[in-house]
């Protein structure tokens, strides 16, 4: 279709129950985007490394502050869903697990997974910080 | 609105791309992007508040910066199929559609092409 459609959708999102079999498909997209956006700052931090101590001085301070603290644990709470998620959606190119049950509950734990390893990931972070 | 069926619209234009060959280095950047991203994150933890000094000497290092280099290159190919479905999903107009689909794949390249540099840059000395 080369012209865009101006026709109305039938209400959907405000309709239908959320399902964590939903909600997981497109946050893995969401997810996917995000870490797209994220990189550009992991490839800042390496051509700063790679620019000298000053250069590298202005990343770490603006990681350092709130605002990069809270894009960097977005960006850790981003990728472990993106990553457990991942195996979820590559099980099923194995043609395992899409009974409504086994992805009701892979979908939980990938949500439920990717907190609480982004959580561990942190504090570990605080405790390297902090020795 | 044209009377043309899909079908006649179709005929004479040849195979759709290469959806499977999409679907295929997709899933196989996913796959090696499952061990990187775990050692990615366990070195990043582990260089907390780290300085120049400690990051360069790192990434000097052959395994890191072969690491970094491997976790770069699978990570924008990875991302520049993701986010090339996600134009085909969502964007229908095709001037609109054609701009972003070479600006993802060029800003991926750049993108990926200068960390790899970077690496590369502190790991071979400066």
């Amino acid at each position: 279709m080369a012209q865009t459609n101006s026709r109305p959708l039938s209400p959907h999102l405000q309709v239908y129950r959320w399902t964590v079999t939903m909600a997981s498909s497109i946050l893995h997209r969401a997810t996917g985007a995000a870490l797209g956006a994220g990189t550009l700052l992991l490839a800042w931090w390496l051509l700063a490394a790679a620019s000298g101590p000053d250069a590298f001085e202005v990343v770490q301070d603006f990681m350092a502050g709130i605002i990069g603290r809270l894009i960097l644990f977005g960006f850790t709470w981003a990728l472990m869903f993106h990553l457990l998620n991942g195996i979820r959606h590559l099980a099923w190119d194995a043609g395992k697990g899409f009974e409504l049950k086994t992805a009701t509950t892979t979908g939980w734990l990938a949500v439920i997974g990717s907190v609480v390893l982004t959580l561990i990931a942190w504090w570990l972070g605080y405790q390297v910080m902090g020795g | 609105m044209s009377l043309r069926t899909p079908l006649g619209k179709a005929r004479g234009l040849g195979s759709a791309k290469d959806g499977t060959h999409h679907f295929w280095v997709q899933r196989l950047t996913a796959i090696a992007l499952i061990p990187l991203t775990i050692w990615f994150v366990a070195a990043l933890v582990s260089l907390a508040g780290a300085g120049h000094g400690e990051v360069t000497d790192w990434l000097s290092k052959p395994v890191p910066a072969i690491l970094m280099l491997l976790l770069i290159v699978s990570g924008m190919y990875h991302l520049k199929l993701g986010l090339q479905v996600i134009v085909e999903d969502y964007v229908h107009g095709e001037g609109l559609k054609l701009t972003s689909q070479i600006a993802i794949t060029l800003g991926c390249a750049a993108v990926g092409f200068a960390a790899a540099f970077s690496v590369l840059k502190i790991s071979l000395g400066s």
